[in-house]
């Protein structure tokens, strides 16, 4: 046991700021295994890895490869002590060929393509990958990229392979060329570290399994007495009692109804397949699901922000009537007379001018108004100040930069902007994200506000808690398909993590 | 026949002003190749022409009619490849540094390039009381065609490519190694990652900044050089400040034209050399002669136009070209 | 990793939040860059062999001591200061319009053949609002053109505008050597008859007055109209324009009409006021000295009249400077220069503090 141990990790703890992201967290990778990292977002799975590949440094705690005390202060020195991580987010050269890329930043390496070629040859052959090493990364699929992003890995001679989501891009296909790869590895005797949240994955590929939850350790099982319950209810925990309040509205009508929204990424992936459901007025739709699984692009495709490639959008009307939002762009569907508020994920990028005050920002809503060449600055004024009392927002004056607010402030202005003229349809991504607990239940109220004065609220989430508590129904998302509508006073968080995961909430979905 | 002849020597003669073009261009394309996008290339190149002036004049002042012309030649590039490379330093250090926006530094360097290179040249021309100049022997080494007879009498070719001055095939040589540089080399690939994908080559433990300057710096002073080649072959050794106006300008406009390769960059060059002064070689009658001079500037407008409606991944700039990288910002 | 373990002598933190530093202290440091760059400028004064105190002084004395002075300083700063209004709201939107330049010399040329076709015909006050409007036209008309371009294909606006610059000038050349010139072989087209001149107030072409009005004008249309609004948008994030709903491309056409218009009127201005006639050196380099006027009162209309007037001042006064001590005129350029890179670099001990190796980082 003691020679077989790749890795160990003693007490590691990181905080960002008054976050804790990993609370004293022990962990032993042993060679010849494939461990699955086991966790809800934000459960501090990246954060624990990124401290073995060098991106942060560990606040306390001690790593040990082979036993002995090691430092890991940059992706070189992980190199060196043969850790590899593959990131979510490639790290490639778009115009550089394969083997370029792959001896990108090797020191001690003359540029000899040929050699190169031969060693890559060598090392898909010995896992069985397919690379062509003259093939231009920007030419690539995304499958292939990865496998040049663990190729580049190993012929840096790393023993130890992290792989952070690899299966979040891949088709079924190409997940299960990955997986037997991975076990090839494993009987090379590397030692494989699998970040996931996908349970079908864990259990058909992984030897252990070590779950973190909220950035603590909970514990490690061994696959084979593992089910998908059994991990579920560990990654999840007990549902924890918010004690949000969630009065009903008397009279819930539909006010936006979604049928077979598909849409297609610039890159040609699919991002919705397929999506249909309908918003109520007068209740709160929460939608869950793992990050990047369609969320973003379902809200941007109702306002009118991402292309849509088929499917209709219909916003009812008081008397009835429907209003189609597809082929609209957001000043066209504004005209139409669609009220919608929108708290996107990107408050700065997005929501906000940074470099404005909270005047300014709340005239992002309303600077067309009037005929007149001026804007009117006595409404947006008269807003601010409301916000500004009314949400507290700790704030100099209402001409104070926003971004220089800190992030609960900045989110008490763009939700008080949108909340503001009581949209109809209110669309919200995240917006409790990085906010303090107080600051949370306040957006809480705000939005179970705007419900009972009848409006259609949709929140995206990733605490399934709050989901459970705050939200009337939910619509959970997997890899761009709705996989359930439950009725959060029904559900359990056990049933929402299984449909977050599997597709119809069957093992291995439909494709 | 006669119209072949004048395309010959058109192009012939456009070698000159293309030498110092071709220096702006390659100069360019190695700073831009780091992702900094240096716009101050026209006051880069006005230094280059000045300071690539006094310092042979100043050595052949010192030293009389002993001087000799190779020190002198070296003198030049020197000194100008020199003074490129502190006006390099100084964009680094404001870009990367201090992390000022790189369009409105680079204008910023046109401005003071500009001003230098007219202080000196108008400081030097007190200083020895009338045109700054060299002796008729420096003027003829600086400009000589030094290639053989009998290739020069090669029909159509031998009067473009062996007819030039030692500039010319210093310039192409400049090319071609800068072509291998950057696709044979490890140190040229990584400095195109480096203006690729700066998280790219940070996470592989590049270091940025060094690249950055080093490319900005070498970039600088080999543009710089261009400015000294104009000033020493086409204007024949005098400082005259106006005629050197849009010059840098035209270079970055030609890194573009190129798609921001150094072999593309040479004949490209001369091609547009010819565009300026056609105007001289071929005369369309009835047609304004001054409306002619704005040939070379149309012709760089329908350029930039075509290269942006078109998409082809290949010939796209650095990626990251003309953003500043931070760290903590990722 | 052996050296891994040092801390760097300084490390950089970004000011966010509480940590930011007063009004009063950016201020402070911004004053101070351009004293630091005003003993920076000593240096070529310095290799010219003169005393920088006493050429400090001349150039001072050589733009404001006499009134014939200040009426050349002020018609040195009239135009620098309304080619600074029109690329602002450029600047503004990330746009890098550095064509000012050709737009001011087409305003030229509209507003010239306006004069030379019709001042034998038109009474003064139509034929200048006329010239005015033609002005404007062709101004606006030579700045669309790269807007648009930016808008459709995302053009580089930069090369563009510049080349367009170049155009402009060309087609002067010729209008000077051909169709408008005056007596055959001088290359110069005939002054303007009177009636196409703009009147003198104080001394000075009336177009200071005009500038003013500008100034005032831009300043309401950058802080209080829905188009001021759009750019300061745009400049800060294109996406949070997309998400308010505006269409980007339209504005930076309009944007763009909006700067050449002004550029346009300058134009007009030095052709009907301070020169009485066209030549291709009408615009005379303002076009690129504007950026810098623009960028060190950081857009900021009213802070636009002390730069330009201290740019005029330091231009003008250089000349005094060149025919009382021999310091080449040029080093008005070398100090504009220096000052726009002292303001660059500055900005970053606003935005960024620094942390030197040992002492306790505070909290934040």
């Amino acid at each position: 046991m003691q020679t077989n141990c790749a890795i160990e990790l003693k007490n590691i703890r990181k905080t960002f700021g008054s976050v804790v992201a990993n609370d004293e967290i022990n962990l032993q990778i042993n060679k010849g295994e494939i461990l699955c990292l086991l966790g809800e977002n934000g459960s501090g799975k990246t954060t624990l890895m990124n401290m073995l590949s060098g991106i942060y440094q560990p606040d306390s705690g001690e790593i040990y490869k082979e036993g002995s005390l090691v430092s890991i202060r940059s992706p070189r020195d992980a190199y060196a002590l043969g850790i590899g991580m593959i990131h979510q987010h490639y790290h490639l050269v778009d115009v550089f060929t394969a083997a370029q890329n792959i001896i990108l930043g090797m020191d001690d390496q003359k540029l000899d393509l040929s050699a190169v070629n031969d060693k890559v040859k060598e090392i898909c052959d010995r896992y069985g990958f397919h690379v062509d090493p003259k093939k231009k990364v920007y030419d690539m699929s995304v499958s292939q990229k990865q496998t040049i992003e663990i190729v580049k890995v190993l012929y840096r001679g790393a023993e130890i392979l992290i792989l952070d989501e690899p299966t979040a891009v891949l088709t079924p296909q190409e997940t299960d060329k990955l997986f037997a790869v991975l076990r090839n590895m494993k009987k090379d005797n590397k030692a494989i570290v699998l970040i996931t949240h996908k349970l079908a994955e864990v259990l058909a590929v992984s030897d252990k399994v070590a779950i973190l939850r909220k950035g603590k350790y909970i514990g490690i099982v061994e696959t084979k007495d593992a089910t998908a319950q059994s991990l579920t209810d560990m990654m999840v925990g007990r549902a924890v009692k918010l004690n949000i309040n969630r009065p009903v509205y008397d009279n819930p009508h539909d006010k936006l109804v979604v049928n077979g929204l598909t849409v297609v990424d610039n890159e040609g992936v699919s991002r919705l397949d397929n999506v249909s459901f309908t918003a109520k007025a007068g209740e709160i739709l929460g939608v869950a699901g793992i990050a990047g699984s369609g969320q973003r692009e379902l809200l941007e495709s109702i306002t009118g922000l991402y292309p849509i490639k088929s499917g209709s959008i219909k916003f009812v009307n008081e008397d009835g009537s429907t209003n189609e939002l597809v082929g609209k762009t957001p000043m066209q569907i504004r005209q139409a007379g669609v009220g919608m508020g929108f708290v996107p994920e990107d408050r700065l990028g997005m929501g906000l001018v940074g470099s404005m005050g909270m005047t300014s920002n709340m005239m992002l809503r309303s600077w067309r108004n009037g005929r007149s060449i001026f804007f009117n600055k006595k409404s947006p004024e008269a807003l601010a100040n409301k916000v500004w009392k009314n949400l507290e927002v700790v704030t100099p004056s209402t001409d104070f930069p926003v971004r220089r607010m800190s992030g609960g402030n900045i989110q008490k202005v763009l939700v008080g902007r949108e909340i503001a003229s009581r949209p109809p349809v209110l669309l919200t991504a995240y917006a409790v994200r990085g906010l303090d607990i107080n600051t949370s239940y306040a957006i809480y109220n705000l939005l179970t506000d705007q419900k009972m004065s009848g409006s259609a609220v949709m929140y995206v989430g990733e605490e399934l808690d709050v989901l459970l508590e705050l939200c009337d129904r939910i619509l959970v998302l997997c890899g761009g398909k709705v996989s359930g509508i439950v009725d959060a006073r029904k559900t359990t968080k056990e049933e929402i993590g299984l449909l977050m995961t599997t597709v119809g909430g069957h093992e291995g979905g439909e494709q | 026949m006669s119209f072949l002849n004048s395309v010959v020597l058109l192009f012939a003669a456009a070698g000159a002003y293309g030498t110092a073009l071709m220096f702006g261009t390659i100069g360019e394309i190695l700073t831009e190749k780091s992702g900094n996008l240096n716009l101050g290339v026209e006051g880069i190149m006005y230094m280059g022409g000045i300071f690539g002036l006094i310092a042979p004049n100043m050595y052949e002042m010192a030293v009389g009619d002993s001087a000799s012309p190779f020190v002198a030649i070296i003198l030049a590039i020197l000194a100008s490849f020199a003074v490129g490379a502190i006006a390099g330093a100084l964009f680094s250090f404001i870009t990367v540094t201090l992390r000022a926006n790189q369009n409105v530094t680079g204008l910023a360097m046109t401005t003071f390039g500009t001003g230098v290179a007219k202080f000196a040249g108008e400081l030097r021309r007190m200083q020895v009381g009338g045109y700054v100049t060299l002796s008729n022997k420096m003027k003829f080494a600086f400009d000589k065609h030094f290639m053989p007879d009998f290739l020069k009498k090669i029909p159509v070719i031998g009067k473009i490519l062996f007819d030039q001055s030692e500039f010319f095939y210093l310039a192409i040589i400049a090319a071609v190694l800068l072509h291998l540089f950057l696709t044979k080399t490890k140190t040229g690939l990584y400095l195109r990652s480096v203006g690729e994908s700066p998280v790219t080559a940070d996470a592989a433990g590049i270091n940025i900044t060094k690249y950055k300057y080093l490319a900005t710096m070498i970039g600088g002073g080999i543009s710089a050089i261009g400015g000294m080649v104009y000033t020493m072959t086409t204007a024949g050794c005098v400082w005259i400040e106006a005629s050197l106006a849009g010059t840098g300008w035209l270079a970055v406009a030609l890194v573009i034209f190129c798609t921001w390769r150094p072999i593309n960059g040479t004949w490209s060059s001369v091609l547009f050399g010819a565009l300026m002064i056609m105007y001289l070689r071929i005369i369309i009658k009835g047609f304004p002669i001054e409306l002619y001079k704005i040939l070379p500037y149309v012709v760089t407008i329908v350029v930039l136009v075509i290269t942006s409606m078109k998409n082809i991944k290949d010939k796209q700039p650095p990626a990251s070209l003309g953003l500043n990288y931070f760290r903590e910002d990722r | 990793m052996s050296e891994a373990g040092k801390t760097p002598l300084i490390r950089l933190v970004k000011r966010v939040k509480g940590d930011m530093i007063s009004p009063r202290k950016i201020w402070a440091i911004r004053i101070g860059s351009i004293l630091f760059a005003f003993i920076l400028g000593m240096i070529p004064i310095l290799m010219a062999g003169s005393n920088p105190f006493q050429s400090y002084g001349i150039i001072i004395s050589g733009a404001l001591s006499k009134p014939g002075y200040i009426r050349q300083t002020v018609k040195r700063a009239v135009p620098l200061l309304g080619a600074a209004l029109a690329i602002a709201p450029c600047f503004k939107m990330r746009f890098w319009n550095i064509g000012a330049e050709g737009q001011i010399t087409m305003g030229a040329i509209f507003a010239s053949a306006i004069a030379i076709w019709f001042q034998d015909s038109i009474p003064a006050l139509p034929l200048l609002t006329l010239m005015m409007l033609a002005g404007i036209a062709g101004g606006a008309l030579w700045a669309f053109i790269p807007g648009f371009f930016k808008a459709k294909y995302n053009t580089n606006e930069t090369l563009f505008t510049l080349m367009m610059n170049y155009i402009a000038i060309g087609i002067v050349r010729w209008l000077q050597g051909g169709p408008w010139e005056g007596r055959p072989g001088t290359q110069i087209i005939p002054m303007f008859k009177d009636n196409a001149r703009l009147p003198n107030v104080f001394g000075i072409y009336c177009g200071w007055i005009i500038v003013l009005i500008l100034v005032v004008v831009v300043h309401i249309y950058m802080n209080f109209t829905k188009h001021g609004y759009e750019v300061a948008v745009i400049g800060d994030s294109i996406n949070t324009a997309r998400y308010a709903g505006m269409n980007v491309g339209w504005v930076m056409m309009r944007t763009m009409l909006f700067s050449g218009a002004i550029c346009g009127c300058v134009g007009w201005m030095l052709v009907s006021g301070a020169n009485g006639t066209l030549n291709a050196d009408v615009a005379g380099g303002v076009g690129f000295t504007a950026i810098t006027v623009a960028w060190l009162s950081q857009l900021n209309s009213f802070a636009m009249i002390i730069i330009a007037g201290i740019l005029a001042i330091i231009g003008k006064g250089s000349t005094t400077l060149q025919t009382k001590l021999n310091v080449p005129a040029s080093v008005a350029d070398i100090v504009s220069g220096i000052l726009l890179f002292c303001m660059l670099g500055c900005e970053f001990f606003i935005n960024y503090r620094m942390v030197f190796r040992g002492k306790k980082e505070g909290k934040v």
